[in-house]
């Protein structure tokens, strides 16, 4: 190691200071939420506002948790999350396992096709989708939340990209064996690629989770609401209390980052992937 | 793989069913819809087919406002984001400690409920009791109506917006910068080439598909901000009263949900759907250019 002049050592100095800062610019809001919703409701509105909470008043979450009905709504968006996850995998798996190993006939057509579709903004569909799912009397209920989404083109292309990666060979064999398609799909490809299916079900399950627009449009009563929509209204509801608001603010971002805390290498792998390759 | 057989379309049928019904089917009936005059989704009925719709939808100021706000954002937020994300994504992956932790943190807002945290920067950016007025007073400036005066309506929006966008492109362009090979680092390092040099002659060209594939995904995303504003004005397209803050998916969604003017909000997602495909076209271009002078050389 050669000995390191002073414009390299400010040079490392400049690189940690942009990084800290950056990371900090990044929790910022993370931060002012937890430390916000532990004050009281003189202390949230004092002027300049205090850092650190005087008193840490986690009554705050009992006392969101129960000024509107968030049980419920936090039991519907892990329904609708969960139901929408199995699902969408079960037939991203189907689809992937077409485009990657099997050949019939418009396979490309219909391969390129379906591509295509990831231009079209949803929001584009929004209206009809609306009009089909009133004239199905599917409003207020979980399938309108769930089976429209219920197939995902990304999802299905990044599982035929990593089934596609399996050798052929491996299919070949089975089939000697008079192993079935479905079969071989399911207790050979699954199995084999369980990172790439585990990186799907945590996209498409956090993806549910903070969906807004769609559950708003397609439910009217209260026992129907997820948490974003609950939290929207909760805030028109409890006014000025800006410390219950943040309260509830916080139950609906820490389940979804804790759940990123842990599982975090998938997502990162799965971003890897499609930014790299995509 | 020699067997042509359709069994493939067993296996895609459930996809392609809801496909079908939730994207192909709506789409072609928004276009439809929106040549049709005073359609009515109840009975599907309308006075005639022309283009009176569009007539309509650039008549309104509301939208042109929404489309030169939207265009607006994505001017700021798209390349701020990306510049940002390159610097951040190049030092990250400098030999630097705590690397693990910091993708951890650069990383979090991806994942997080645009409406929750949304919520928190209107707090944040609270005029009387938000945190970013008063770190301004501590510095001796005065307070700014982040949310309440519609002269910074838009800056409100793009500041929360780029926070937002920035840990999908750090990361994508981490991935990238760890997928370049070090031999072309080691001759820069032979030839003593400063840094910044290494940085434009090597980084990046070598990152330049993924820079295009940021701008992509930036621009389309950004073309469709709705919750972002939605969260931010609390239900409203900026301060009560107007419309500062307004976008194309925002006045798409008024008009639909609360003008029942199906046949305009059709238009409008007719028109947004057109932008993007123009963005993204124009976006490809230099590429396509290049390829073309590249392959014209050889």
């Amino acid at each position: 190691m050669k000995s390191r002049k002073p414009t390299a050592i400010i040079a490392e100095i400049v690189k940690y200071v942009i990084l800290v800062a950056g990371a900090l610019f990044t929790l910022l809001p993370f931060v002012w939420m937890i430390l916000s919703s532990l004050k009281s409701g003189s202390e949230i509105v004092s002027i300049p506002p205090t850092i650190i909470p005087t008193h840490f008043m986690f009554s705050n979450y009992a006392e969101a948790w129960q000024a509107a009905p968030f049980p419920r709504y936090f039991l519907n968006t892990v329904f609708v999350a969960t139901v929408t996850t199995v699902g969408v995998l079960l037939t991203s798996i189907l689809a992937a396992f077409a485009f990657a190993r099997l050949d019939f006939p418009g396979k490309k057509i219909v391969f390129s096709l379906f591509m295509a579709t990831l231009m079209i903004p949803g929001e584009m569909l929004l209206i009809t989708n609306f009009v089909t799912v009133t004239k199905l009397k599917w409003v207020d209920t979980y399938k309108a939340m769930i089976v429209p989404w219920l197939a995902n083109v990304f999802y299905t292309y990044l599982l035929s990209q990593f089934f596609s990666s399996v050798p052929e060979a491996l299919y070949l064999a089975a089939k000697v064996d008079k192993c079935s398609d479905l079969k071989f799909l399911f207790k050979i490809m699954v199995p084999m690629n369980k990172n790439a299916i585990t990186t799907v079900a945590i996209l498409s399950f956090i993806g549910s989770w903070n969906s807004f627009l769609w559950p708003l449009l397609v439910t009217n009563s209260t026992n129907m609401r997820v948490l974003s929509h609950g939290l929207v209204r909760f805030q028109s509801e409890a006014g000025a209390q800006y410390q219950l608001i943040m309260a509830a603010s916080c139950i609906l971002v820490v389940p979804i980052v804790i759940i990123y805390l842990f599982l975090r290498k998938y997502i990162l792998e799965g971003m890897a992937y499609t930014g790299v390759k995509g | 793989m020699n067997r042509k057989s359709y069994k493939g379309y067993v296996y895609l049928a459930p996809v392609l069913a809801i496909m079908l019904v939730f994207t192909a089917y709506p789409l072609v009936r928004a276009i439809f819809m929106s040549f049709c005059e005073d359609y009515s989704i109840i009975n599907g009925s309308y006075k005639g087919i022309n283009l009176e719709n569009y007539v309509d939808l650039f008549k309104d100021k509301d939208f042109r406002k929404a489309i030169t706000n939207t265009i607006t954002y994505v001017i700021f937020v798209v390349p701020l984001s990306v510049v940002i994300s390159l610097l951040i994504a190049n030092l990250l992956n400098s030999h630097i400690k705590f690397q693990g932790l910091f993708q951890t943190l650069y990383f979090l807002p991806y994942v997080t409920s645009v409406i929750a945290i949304g919520v928190v920067w209107r707090w944040i950016l609270h005029s009387q009791y938000g945190l970013l007025n008063s770190i301004l007073n501590f510095f001796g400036f005065e307070s700014i109506g982040w949310l309440t005066d519609r002269r910074y309506s838009m800056a409100s929006l793009i500041i929360f917006a780029v926070w937002k966008s920035l840990a999908f492109d750090i990361m994508i362009f981490l991935a990238a910068l760890q997928g370049i090979s070090p031999d072309l680092y080691s001759a820069a390092r032979v030839d003593a080439t400063p840094r910044w040099r290494v940085f434009f002659r090597i980084t990046v060209p070598a990152m330049r598909p993924i820079i295009a594939y940021a701008f992509v995904m930036g621009i389309i995303n950004s073309f469709k901000v709705y919750n972002e504003v939605f969260s931010l004005f609390n239900g409203s397209a900026g301060p009560s009263g107007y419309n500062s803050a307004i976008t194309i998916v925002f006045y798409i969604y008024d008009k639909f949900y609360n003008n029942y003017k199906y046949g305009i909000a059709a238009a409008g997602s007719v028109v947004l759907f057109l932008l993007i495909m123009f963005f993204t076209a124009i976006q490809r271009l230099p590429g396509r250019i290049r390829a073309r002078k590249e392959a014209a050389q050889k």
